[in-house]
C-alpha cells in the first residue's frame, strides 16, 4: 500500500477551555485534491493550520509523507526539524501575507534562496517560470502595493510553489477578495489541480469544491462529519448536518 | 544685557557641552545595546526570564531618574562597586534609558502584521531568520524613529549629573551663576547648547529613519 502524503491519526487542538478539533482521522494521498468544507468555527482552518504546525496540535499526531510532523523532540531539535519539514508544504493565506518591502521577484526568490540554496539566477529563473504560469510575468519588478487582491493572492501562490513543495494547502484563498477578483484565482488553481499536485482547500466554495476536487470533506464543530466524492457528497448527502449545510450554501 | 558675560558664558559653556555630548554619547550606545538585549529577551519562550525584563522594565520606568543615580553612585560602593560619577551616569542614564527604548523597539516590532511571520514560518524560515529577513526590515524605520524620541528624552536628562559634582553643561552654569548673578543670560545659554545637540540628534536620526523606510512604491 502506498504511503499516504499526508496523514491526520487522532488530531485534537484545545484553545483554553474550547476543544477545536476533537479526534480527526485524515488520510490524503499523493496527488489527491481535498476539500474541507463546514460552517464558520468547524475547525477546518485550524485542522489545515496544525498540518504545517502553524498550530500546535494538542494531541494526536500528523505525519508527511511518512515522517511524523510533529515529532517527539524538544527545543532546538523540534525548530530544526519542523522547520526542515514546513518547506515541503506550502500554504497560501486568506490575507495573502505578501512581503511588502521585497518586489514580487524577491518574495519568490527569497525562499528558494535562503533556505533550498538555489543561486539568484536559478532562483529568479524558478520565479519567472511561475509567474508565467500564473500570469504575472510583468509585475517582477512591482511591490505587492502595488497589485490587485487577486494578482497577490496569484503571487502568493506561485511563491508557495517556488518551494516545490510535496504538497499545497490553500486557506480560503478566495474570501477575502472582490467577487469579481475570484475566478482568476480559482483558474490557477484549476491549473495546479490539472497537474496532480496534492492540495488540501479549505473553501466556502461549494461549486468550486465540486468541480476542481476529488474527496470532499464535511467538518462541524471539530469532527469530520461526512465525506466521500464531492459529486456524492453534495447531490447525496447522508447526515442531516451535511444536508443542511449544503442547503444553505449550494442555493446561494 | 551683558554682552562680555554672554561671550565669556558661551566660550565656557561650550566645554561643558562637550562634556554632556561625551555623556550623552556614552549612555545613548549603551542604551541602545541593552535596549536590544532586553527586546530578545522579552522575546524569549522562557516565561522566567520575560518575567525578569518586565520586573526591570517597569522598575526603571516607575523611579525616579536622580534617585536610580543616587542608589548606583551613593549606594554603589556599600555593594562594592565604585565609579566615577561620569561612569555612574553613563550606566544610570544608559540602563534608564535602554527601558524606555526596549518598548519602543518591542512596539515597533509587534506593528508588524503577524501574517507575516506565519508566512515566513511557512516558507521554512526559523524564528531568528525571520526576524532578521522580514520583521526588522518592516519596522527599523518606526524603531528608530522610536529611539530618536527617547535620545532627546536622554539628552535632557543628563543634567542630573550635576548634582554629583561632572562639569556638565547644568554644573557649568549654576558656577558662573553664583559669580556673576546673571542667571538669565546664563541658563539662557545653557539651554540653547542643549537645543543644539537636541537638533544635531534629532537630524542624524531623521536621515537614517529616511535610509531604513520602505521605498514609496512598497508602500500601500
Amino acid at each position: 500500500m502506498m504511503t499516504p502524503m499526508v496523514e491526520l491519526k487522532g488530531l485534537r487542538k484545545v484553545f483554553g477551555r474550547l476543544e477545536v478539533l476533537r479526534g480527526i482521522d485524515m488520510s490524503v494521498d499523493k496527488g489527491q485534491i481535498l476539500s474541507l468544507i463546514g460552517p464558520s468555527g468547524s475547525g477546518k482552518s485550524t485542522l489545515l493550520r496544525s498540518v504545517n504546525l502553524l498550530e500546535t496540535p494538542t494531541g494526536g499526531e500528523v505525519w508527511l509523507d511518512g515522517t511524523r510532523v510533529n515529532a517527539d523532540l524538544k527545543g532546538l531539535a523540534y525548530e530544526r526539524h519542523v522547520n526542515g519539514l514546513r518547506r515541503e508544504m506550502q500554504m497560501v493565506f486568506q490575507q495573502f501575507n505578501l512581503f511588502p518591502h521585497l518586489t514580487v521577484m524577491q518574495n519568490l526568490t527569497i525562499g528558494p534562496m535562503k533556505l533550498l540554496g538555489l543561486s539568484k539566477a536559478e532562483a529568479e529563473a524558478r520565479g519567472e517560470e511561475l509567474l508565467c504560469k500564473v500570469g504575472l510575468a510583468e509585475k517582477a519588478l512591482a511591490y505587492p502595493a502595488r497589485l490587485s487582491g487577486g494578482q497577490k493572492q496569484r503571487v502568493a501562490i506561485a511563491r508557495a510553489l517556488a518551494m516545490r513543495p510535496k504538497v499545497m494547502l490553500f486557506d480560503e484563498v478566495t474570501s477575502a477578495l472582490d467577487p469579481e477578483l475570484v475566478d482568476e484565482v480559482n483558474a490557477v488553481m484549476k491549473d495546479l489541480a490539472a497537474e496532480h499536485i496534492t492540495m488540501l482547500i479549505v473553501t466556502h466554495e461549494m461549486r468550486f469544491a465540486a468541480e476542481v476536487t476529488d474527496w470532499a470533506v464535511f467538518m462541524d464543530e471539530g469532527m469530520v462529519v461526512e465525506e466521500g466524492p464531492p459529486d456524492r457528497l453534495f447531490s447525496d448527502p447522508e447526515h442531516p448536518r451535511t444536508r443542511s449545510f449544503l442547503r444553505k450554501h449550494l442555493g446561494a | 544685557m551683558d554682552l562680555d558675560l554672554i561671550m565669556r558664558t558661551t566660550q565656557f559653556l561650550g566645554e561643558a557641552a562637550l562634556m554632556t555630548l561625551a555623556l550623552t554619547a556614552g549612555s545613548l550606545v549603551l542604551g541602545i545595546l541593552a535596549a536590544g538585549a532586553i527586546v530578545v529577551a522579552r522575546l524569549s519562550r522562557w516565561t522566567a526570564v520575560r518575567a525578569l525584563v518586565a520586573a526591570y522594565v517597569s522598575v526603571m520606568r516607575g523611579t525616579p531618574l536622580l534617585v536610580q543615580l543616587f542608589v548606583l553612585y551613593f549606594g554603589g560602593p556599600q555593594i562594592g562597586l565604585t565609579l566615577s560619577p561620569f561612569a555612574a551616569g553613563v550606566v544610570t542614564f544608559g540602563l534608564n534609558i535602554a527601558a524606555y527604548m526596549s518598548e519602543g523597539l518591542r512596539g515597533a516590532i509587534l506593528s508588524v502584521d503577524k501574517g507575516q511571520t506565519e508566512a515566513a514560518r511557512t516558507l521554512g524560515f526559523g524564528r531568528l531568520a525571520t526576524m532578521f529577513h522580514f520583521i526588522l526590515p518592516q519596522c527599523a524605520a518606526l524603531m528608530i524613529r522610536s529611539l530618536g524620541v527617547n535620545a532627546v528624552i536622554l539628552i535632557k536628562g543628563t543634567a542630573l549629573i550635576s548634582t554629583i559634582g561632572v562639569v556638565d553643561l547644568t554644573y557649568s552654569a549654576q558656577r558662573i551663576m553664583t559669580s556673576s548673578s546673571q542667571p538669565f543670560e546664563v541658563f539662557g545659554i545653557a539651554a540653547a547648547y542643549y537645543m543644539l545637540i537636541v537638533f544635531g540628534l534629532t537630524r542624524i536620526m531623521r536621515l537614517a529613519e529616511r535610509r531604513f523606510a520602505l521605498p514609496d512604491e512598497a508602500r500601500a
